[in-house]
C-alpha cells in the first residue's frame, strides 16, 4: 500500500491563495523591519537625510517606478488572458513583465555603479567622512534597494517558471492558481518599491 | 466554511479596467514627484506616504484581486498592516518623547 | 448500517512506500511522520542543550574557576540559549504535536501544504546543523549570548555569522509552519466543526501561528542586518558610524518577546486539552479560553520593550510598555482561573499527563507572577540582568511549556506509537523532575533578588549556598528526565498495546486507531458535539415535583 501524500480530493484554490497571501505578509513585515530602522534614523537625522538624498537621481527613480507599475499591469493582464484560454498572449505578457524587471535591474546597476565610482559605498573613505545621518542613509539605501532587487530577481524566476508551466499545460484555463500566486508575489515587489521610491528619492 | 468547494469560474477583470488603474497609478506617481519639488516642510513625508498608500491600495484591491476575495483575506491584510503600524508606533514612543 | 469489509491497512508507522529505509521517512510528506522527524531531531538538540546547562551548573558550584575558562562559559550560555530557544522550545509543541495532531483533531487527512511541511523540517535540520557546525569552526562558537546584542556582536571575532544564519533559517522554518497551520485550520475543518467546536489546543496553535507569521520576519531582517554589518560595515547599528544599539534591541525584542508567546501558548493549549479528560468535566469557559489565546497573541506583541527598561528609553515609552505588560497578564490569569474551575466538582483520575499539567499550573503561576514583578518599573531596575530574570523565564519556559511538552508526550504517546508507557517509572520521573526543577530555579529567584548578576562566571561567596542547591536540583531534574525518556523509549517496544481511546478523550484523534492509519480517517467525520462533552458523566439532580 503506498503512502501517498495525502492529496486534496477537492482542489482548493482559495486556500492556495490564502497561503500565498500569508507568505506575502511575512515579506511585508521583513521589509517593515527596515522601514522601522529608516523611520527612526530619519527622525533622528532629518537634515542629513535630505542632504544625502540629493545624490540620488529622481528621474531614474521615477522611470524605475513607472517600469514596475507597468510590469504589474502586464502580469495582471496575463491572468485575464489565461482565464480566456489565450495561452500565447498570457505567456507574452509574462515575458514582457520579465523584460521590464530586467530593465529595472539594469537601471539599478547603473545607479549603484555610479555611486560606487564617486566613492559612496559602505566603509569608503568619502562616506566615512560624512556625518552619521548620511552614512546611515546610504547604508539603508544599499540594504533596502539591494534586498528589493533580490526579490525582483526571485520574482523573475518565479514568473519564468510560470511561463514554462503555461507552455507545458500545467497552468491552463481551468487551473491557474500558480500564476495567480506568482502574480501576487510580483505585485508585492511593486508595492515595496512604491514606498521605497518616495522615502529615498523624494525627500525634497 | 469548512469543506472546500470545487472551484467555480473566478471573477475576471478586463484589460481595459487594468489599464485604467495603471493610468491612475501613473497619475499618482506624477503627483507625488511634483509635490516633492515644492517645499512642504514637515508635510512632505505625510503626503508622500499617503499617496504611496493610495497607490498600494489600487494595486492590492484590483491587481491583487483583494477587493473580490473572501472577507477573511481583507481582515488578514488589515491585521498585517495594523501589526506593522503598531510596531512602528510603539518604537516611536521611545524615540519621540523624553 | 452495513459494515464494509476492509483489508486491514497498516498504520502510518509501518506503511510501505515507494522509498526504502530512512528515505521513507525523511522524504515523507505525511504530517504524522514529519511530526516524528521533528521529535527525534529536536531531542538530539535538547540533549546537547541540556548538557551545556548541566556543565554550566557544575561550573557555578564554586566562585571562580570550577571546571572551565570564562570564555568557555560565555560560549556555553550562548549555545544553551540558542539551542534551547530556536531548536527546542520554539519549534517544540507546534512542530511535533501540532504537526501530528492538527489534522487528526480537525478531521482532516493532512495539512494544507504537505510538501511545504516537509520543507519546514528540512530547514529546521539545516539550521540546527549550521548551529552545531559553528561550534567547530575556527574562531570558536559565538559568545554574545543568544540575544546577539550590538555592538559586541559586531566586534567579537567568534563565529557569530553561522549562528545568526542558523537562527534566520530556523525562523523561516517557523514561518512556513505557521502559514501551513493557519491555512489548514481555515480550510480543512471537518463538516460541522465550526470555530467554537474546535479543540482548544487548535485555538492555541492558531494564535501561535499568527505570531509566527507576523513577528518572525522582524528577527529575520534584524539578524540579516547584523550579518551585513559584520561583513560590510554598513553602519546600521554600529555606534561609531551613527547607528543606535538600542534600536537593535527594539527590533530584536519585537520578535523575541512574541516568541515567548509562541512558546507558551501551545503549552497552555495542552493544559486546556488534558484537564477536562482527567476531570471528566467539560472545560470551564471554553469561549473565554479561546479568546484569551487570541488576546495573549495580540497584547503579547505590544510589550517587547519591557526587556529594555534599563537601557535609557524615554519615560513615556517605559510607562506605556509597563502598562501593556500588566495587561497581558490578564488573559493568562483568566486561563488559570478557568482551569481551576474545571476541576471543581470534577471526577479526578490521576494519570501522569494530569500530574505534569498540575505541575505546569503551579510552575506557570510562579513564572507568571515573577513576570508581573519584572513588569513593575521600580522592581525591574533592581532585578534586570540578574538571576531573578533567569529564574522567571525558566519557570515559564521549562516549568511551563517544558512540562507541557512532557504532558503532551505522555498523553498522546498511546495514540502516536500505539503503546502504553509504564506508569511507575513515568510517575517517578515526574516526581524527580518537579522536585528537581523547583530546587534548581527557585534559588535563582532569591539570588537574583539579592543581586546575583546573570551570565556571570564568577560571584561573591554569599551566593554559593544557593548555587549549590540549584546545581543539586539540576541533577535531580536531569535524572528525572532520563528516567522519563528511558521509560518512553523502552515502552515503544515493550509497552502494552494501546487501545483507541485509553483516556476517554472526546476529541477526534481518539476516534481512530492507535497508531492512526496513513489517511487518518476512513471517512471524514461529521462533527456534531463540542470537544469536551462529558455530559453523560453529569449526575442530573431529580427535580422535586
Amino acid at each position: 500500500m503506498t503512502t501517498a501524500a495525502a492529496t486534496h480530493t477537492h482542489r482548493d484554490d482559495v486556500g492556495s491563495r490564502m497561503g500565498m497571501w500569508l507568505f506575502l505578509f511575512t515579506e511585508l513585515i521583513l521589509f517593515g523591519g527596515l522601514f522601522i530602522v529608516y523611520a527612526v534614523y530619519r527622525f533622528k537625522f532629518p537634515e542629513q537625510f535630505q542632504l544625502a538624498a540629493r545624490e540620488l537621481d529622481t528621474l531614474v527613480g521615477t522611470v524605475n517606478t513607472i517600469i514596475l507599475l507597468t510590469s504589474s499591469l502586464t502580469v495582471a493582464m496575463s491572468i485575464t488572458a489565461i482565464q480566456q484560454g489565450k495561452k500565447h498572449l498570457s505567456m507574452m505578457l509574462i515575458g514582457i513583465t520579465i523584460i521590464f524587471a530586467l530593465a529595472f535591474l539594469v537601471n539599478k546597476y547603473f545607479e549603484w555603479s555610479h555611486k560606487i565610482s564617486i566613492g559612496i559605498y559602505p566603509q569608503s573613505p568619502e562616506l566615512l567622512n560624512k556625518p552619521p545621518g548620511e552614512i546611515l542613509y546610504f547604508g539603508l539605501y544599499y540594504v533596502m534597494t539591494g534586498l528589493h532587487a533580490l526579490h525582483v530577481i526571485i520574482g523573475m524566476v518565479v514568473l519564468a517558471f510560470s511561463m514554462v508551466f503555461i507552455a507545458t499545460g500545467k497552468i491552463n484555463q481551468q487551473s491557474y492558481v500558480k500564476l495567480e500566486a506568482g502574480g501576487l508575489y510580483w505585485h508585492l515587489v511593486d508595492i515595496i518599491w512604491i514606498f521605497l521610491f518616495p522615502l529615498f528619492y523624494l525627500i525634497s | 466554511m469548512s469543506q472546500p468547494e470545487e472551484q467555480h469560474t473566478q471573477h475576471s477583470i478586463s484589460y481595459g479596467r487594468y489599464i485604467l488603474i495603471w493610468l491612475g497609478l501613473l497619475a499618482f506617481t506624477g503627483i507625488t514627484v511634483t509635490l516633492a519639488g515644492i517645499d512642504l516642510g514637515r508635510w512632505v513625508i505625510i503626503t508622500s506616504l499617503v499617496i504611496a498608500s493610495v497607490k498600494s491600495l489600487l494595486v492590492l484591491n484590483i491587481f491583487m484581486h483583494l477587493k473580490f476575495e473572501d472577507k477573511m483575506f481583507k481582515i488578514f491584510a488589515l491585521v498585517a498592516v495594523a501589526t506593522l503600524t503598531i510596531f512602528i508606533t510603539l518604537t516611536f514612543f521611545d524615540y519621540a518623547f523624553y | 448500517m452495513t459494515t464494509v469489509a476492509r483489508t486491514p491497512e497498516p498504520d502510518y508507522l509501518h506503511a510501505q512506500t515507494n522509498r526504502k529505509g530512512i528515505g521513507a521517512w525523511i522524504f515523507s510528506t505525511d504530517h504524522k511522520r514529519i511530526g516524528i522527524l521533528y521529535l527525534v531531531s529536536m531531542l538530539v538538540f535538547f540533549i546537547a542543550a541540556v548538557t551545556f546547562g548541566v556543565l554550566m551548573r557544575l561550573e557555578m558550584l564554586t566562585p571562580g574557576k570550577t571546571i572551565m575558562q570564562p570564555q568557555t562559559y560565555n560560549t556555553f550560555f550562548t549555545l544553551h540559549g540558542i539551542m534551547m530557544i530556536f531548536l527546542f522550545i520554539i519549534p517544540g509543541l507546534p512542530a511535533v504535536f501540532g504537526n501530528f495532531l492538527l489534522p487528526l483533531m480537525i478531521g482532516a487527512k493532512d495539512v494544507f501544504f504537505p510538501r511545504l511541511n516537509l520543507f519546514s523540517w528540512w530547514l529546521f535540520v539545516t539550521g540546527g546543523l549550521l548551529a552545531l557546525v559553528s561550534l567547530f569552526l575556527p574562531g570558536g562558537p559565538a559568545d554574545t549570548g543568544w540575544t546577539f546584542y550590538v555592538p559586541y556582536s559586531i566586534r567579537t571575532t567568534t563565529n557569530v555569522i553561522p549562528a545568526l544564519m542558523a537562527a534566520f533559517i530556523l525562523g523561516f522554518s517557523s514561518i512556513l509552519t505557521g502559514l501551513n497551520f493557519i491555512t489548514t485550520i481555515h480550510r480543512m475543518r471537518a463538516p460541522g466543526m465550526d470555530w467554537f467546536k474546535m479543540p482548544l489546543f487548535i485555538w492555541s496553535l492558531y494564535s501561535t501561528a499568527w505570531i509566527q507569521i507576523l513577528a518572525t520576519p522582524i528577527i529575520g531582517i534584524t539578524l540579516l542586518l547584523v550579518t551585513i554589518e559584520r561583513l560590510f560595515g554598513v553602519g546600521i547599528f554600529d555606534p561609531t558610524l551613527g547607528g543606535d544599539p538600542v534600536l537593535y534591541q527594539h527590533l530584536f525584542w519585537i520578535y523575541s518577546h512574541p516568541a515567548v508567546y509562541i512558546v507558551i501558548l501551545p503549552g497552555l493549549g495542552v493544559v486546556s486539552e488534558i484537564l477536562p479528560v482527567f476531570a471528566r468535566r467539560t472545560i470551564f469557559g471554553y469561549k473565554v479560553i479561546a479568546y484569551s489565546s487570541l488576546s495573549i497573541a495580540f497584547i503579547g506583541s505590544l510589550v517587547w520593550a519591557h526587556h529594555m527598561f534599563t537601557v535609557g528609553m524615554s519615560n513615556t515609552g517605559m510607562f506605556i510598555f509597563s502598562l501593556l505588560t500588566f495587561l497581558v497578564s490578564i488573559p493568562s490569569a483568566i486561563k488559570v482561573f478557568n482551569w481551576i474551575a474545571t476541576l471543581y466538582k470534577g471526577s479526578i483520575k490521576i494519570e501522569v499527563p494530569f500530574l505534569f499539567v498540575l505541575a505546569f499550573i503551579f510552575q506557570f503561576s510562579i513564572g507568571g507572577l515573577t513576570g508581573l514583578m519584572l513588569g513593575v518599573l521600580s522592581v525591574n531596575i533592581h532585578v534586570q540582568d540578574t538571576y531573578f530574570v533567569v529564574g522567571h523565564f525558566h519557570y515559564v519556559m521549562f516549568g511551563g511549556t517544558g512540562f507541557g511538552l512532557f504532558a503532551a508526550m505522555h498523553y498522546w504517546f498511546p495514540k502516536i506509537f500505539g503503546r502504553m508507557y509504564k506508569n511507575v517509572p513515568a510517575f517517578v520521573g515526574w516526581l524527580l523532575m518537579t522536585i528537581g526543577l523547583n530546587l534548581l530555579y527557585f534559588p535563582f529567584l532569591i539570588m537574583g533578588y539579592m543581586g546575583m548578576p546573570r551570565r556571570y562566571y564568577d560571584y561573591l561567596p554569599q551566593f554559593q549556598t544557593y548555587h549549590v542547591i540549584s546545581t543539586v536540583g539540576s541533577w535531580i531534574l536531569v535524572l528525572g528526565i532520563i528516567i522519563i525518556f528511558v521509560n518512553l523509549i523502552l515502552s515503544l517496544k515493550k509497552g502494552a498495546k494501546a487501545p483507541m481511546n485509553p483516556w476517554g478523550g472526546k476529541t477526534l484523534e481518539w476516534t481512530v486507531e492507535s497508531p492512526p492509519p496513513v489517511e487518518n480517517f476512513h471517512e471524514i467525520p461529521v462533527v456534531e458535539k463540542g470537544p469536551y462533552d462529558y455530559s453523560e458523566y453529569e449526575i442530573k439532580p431529580e427535580i422535586a415535583k
